[in-house]
């Protein structure tokens, strides 16, 4: 027989909202590790030295001017990154080589530098993605060609702000719900806990979702833009005055000539904006006429990006300096990106961001566990959708607990797989996913009760001897990070270990729960073959 | 099952995959004709076009949110197409007459 309309209609709606919640699940989770990216990437080279107090960049840019003009004289475009306090990258070089062929661009590598010598860093890092990995993932996903991962995070991105919006419209009774959490009373608690969950931190999810679009504005929605102003000249000279900064093309191979020093471009950069004010440094076609050196300052409010000075390398003279006749939409683009990636908080402000990200990624599993059991008893009234009923749980399950002890397998990796090992940084990535992968199987194999309360003290595990395992591997343990003030370090084991006790915490509620389910299952029992002998 | 349940429920899938179809690729296409429509205005009006864009393009995601909740919303999926379409007219009049000459 056919399927009824209500049965299949039941299953595409089923599975298309489970399916984007666990997309948007990811999503929330990995983005909310980027809020501590660095912290991240801290822990996860424990060999960097960190340094504490920078050298003058006028010092720093004439080593890295030296050091490229010695290691990668012939190349297309070079970077210089500058340092700046615990939380800004290393100092470093970067340099792209010509393209080859028909490759669009040629290969990009990149070198941190002693601070103090300007030699290449001779200490061996041990190669990792580290957080920013992590963070990558949370919108070009991972094993995905890039066009597709952006198109599948778009939609379900799309997919959330709808819900976002027609879910404030559902709640009339907004602000009663937010003071109604009923524990304990099966679906009805995981109702008022999404309640709770999403109303608290609603400001945060509107915002991130929208400028989450927003970042790929013109490529979800590209059709006026397209016919208003087709890629290519059209199109920058549309960017340029919206944002009121200038772009810088990919030099070309032009003739040999001498080009202007970095140092003298540095010096007039911060006579503008004040000394350790320059992030970075973008010359194309060095050492070759045409040659074009664009300066970029450090974010200094909430606003993404910031003042630039463009400088014609040959002559070392100031093109343009941005942002210029900027626009209020292009200001509230760069509002909206900053608010979304959170580079200007503090520390109490980004402790809040990772809060609120984990109150997103709360929302989305309870919405899930909600939206299951309201589904299974839809699916439930039609025969023959046990198995789907099934998959359902394992599927939850595995995604709700399975990707959290998954990334915890990628912070294991990292410890555990040996420091000169080739491919060690994919391999970091592998283990996540083959991690996460086999709490599926556990979700399959055991029964769902115990699954769910196993996987939960494996995660606690997990986490909990996250600053054990530190210890053990490393000299960077909570008792010399601590003095040291190393916070990036202590901090991440210190949440680690918090997060095993949110686990542990997980684990003891559910098994309470079901021992009290199989005792009153045992009282009823009792009480009715009592009342056959009567 | 009998013969008259089922056409009703033929015709429910139908109703329903419309429904579907009017909020996802209807709701995307009046969108992108709006973000259109709201530059070229702008631009006859002697007003600057690319922020119009800019800003349109912003705005378009909370107007997609919204029309895909009005179509959910609608009574049936033949008056969500109606009005749709209803919506599409003035900036699809706007386009139609002002972009041949707005292309740069």
């Amino acid at each position: 027989m056919k399927p009824s309309f209500r049965q299949s209609t039941a299953l595409v709606h089923t599975w298309g909202g489970l399916l984007v919640g666990w997309v948007l699940f990811f999503i929330f989770l990995t983005g909310t590790f980027g809020y501590v990216n660095h912290e991240i990437d801290r822990w996860m080279t424990p060999e960097r030295v960190s340094v504490s107090t920078p050298a003058a960049a006028s010092d720093l840019v004439r080593s890295a001017e030296d050091w490229l003009a010695r290691e990668a004289g012939d190349a297309q475009s070079w970077f210089v990154f500058l340092p700046a306090g615990p939380r800004s990258g290393d100092f470093a070089v970067g340099w792209r080589a010509w393209p080859e062929g028909k490759r669009r661009f040629g290969r990009y590598q990149r070198q941190a530098l002693d601070p103090l010598t300007g030699h290449a860093l001779n200490v061996a890092v041990r190669d990792t993605g580290g957080g920013q990995t992590l963070y990558r993932m949370h919108y070009r996903l991972h094993y995905l060609p890039y066009d597709l991962a952006v198109l599948i995070v778009g939609v379900c991105s799309m997919f959330m702000l709808a819900a976002i919006v027609s879910g404030v419209i559902i709640h009339k009774k907004i602000f009663k719900d937010f003071f109604t959490f009923r524990p304990g009373k099966g679906q009805r608690s995981w109702l008022d806990g999404h309640n709770l969950l999403s109303v608290s931190a609603l400001p945060f999810h509107l915002m991130i979702t929208w400028s989450g679009l927003i970042f790929y504005m013109f490529t979800y929605l590209p059709t006026a833009a397209d016919a208003l102003y087709p890629k290519g000249e059209a199109r920058d000279r549309f960017h340029a005055e919206v944002s009121g900064g200038v772009g810088i093309s990919p030099g070309a191979k032009a003739p040999v000539a001498e080009t202007a020093s970095l140092s003298a471009m540095l010096a007039r950069a911060e006579q503008a904006w004040g000394r350790g004010a320059v992030q970075t440094i973008r010359m194309e076609s060095p050492g070759r006429e045409g040659a074009r050196v664009l300066i970029y300052a450090r974010q200094s409010g909430v606003g993404r990006g910031g003042r630039t000075l463009l400088f014609d390398g040959v002559t070392g003279e100031v093109l343009h300096a941005g942002p210029q006749g900027g626009t209020a939409a292009g200001h509230f683009e760069r509002v909206m990106l900053g608010l979304h990636e959170g580079v200007f908080a503090g520390p109490v402000l980004r402790t809040l961001y990772v809060f609120a990200g984990l109150c997103g990624t709360a929302m989305i599993a309870t919405g899930l566990l909600l939206w299951s059991t309201k589904r299974k008893a839809k699916l439930a009234e039609h025969q023959g959708s046990r198995f789907g009923i099934a998959a359902i749980d394992i599927l939850n399950l595995g995604t709700i607990i399975g990707l959290p002890i998954g990334v915890a397998g990628y912070f294991w990796a990292n410890r555990l797989l040996p420091v000169g090992m080739e491919g060690r940084a994919e391999w970091e990535v592998h283990a996540m996913f083959i991690t996460w992968g086999l709490t599926y199987l556990v979700a399959i194999w055991r029964p769902l009760n115990r699954a769910w309360l196993e996987l939960c003290g494996l995660a606690a595990a997990a986490y909990g001897l996250v600053p054990i395992l530190n210890a053990l591997t490393t000299d960077r343990h909570l008792l010399a990070s601590i003095p040291e003030g190393d916070w990036a370090t202590a901090g991440f084991d210190l949440s680690a270990f918090a997060a095993g006790l949110f686990f542990l915490f997980l684990v003891r509620t559910m098994y309470r729960r079901q021992c009290r389910k199989t005792a009153d299952a045992t009282v009823m029992a009792k009480a009715v073959s009592n009342a056959k002998t009567v | 099952m009998s013969a008259g349940e089922y056409a009703s429920n033929a015709r429910r899938r139908r109703s329903l995959a419309s429904r579907v179809l009017a909020a996802v690729v209807g709701g995307y296409a009046l969108t992108s004709l709006s973000t259109l429509a709201v530059p070229l205005l702008f631009s006859a009006a002697g007003l600057r076009q690319a922020p119009a864009l800019h800003a349109t393009t912003m705005a378009g995601f909370l107007v997609y949110a919204g029309i895909v909740i009005a179509v959910f919303h609608a009574r049936s999926a033949t008056r969500a197409w109606t009005w749709l379409a209803v919506a599409a007219v003035p900036p699809g009049i706007v386009a139609a007459l002002l972009l041949p000459g707005a292309v740069q």
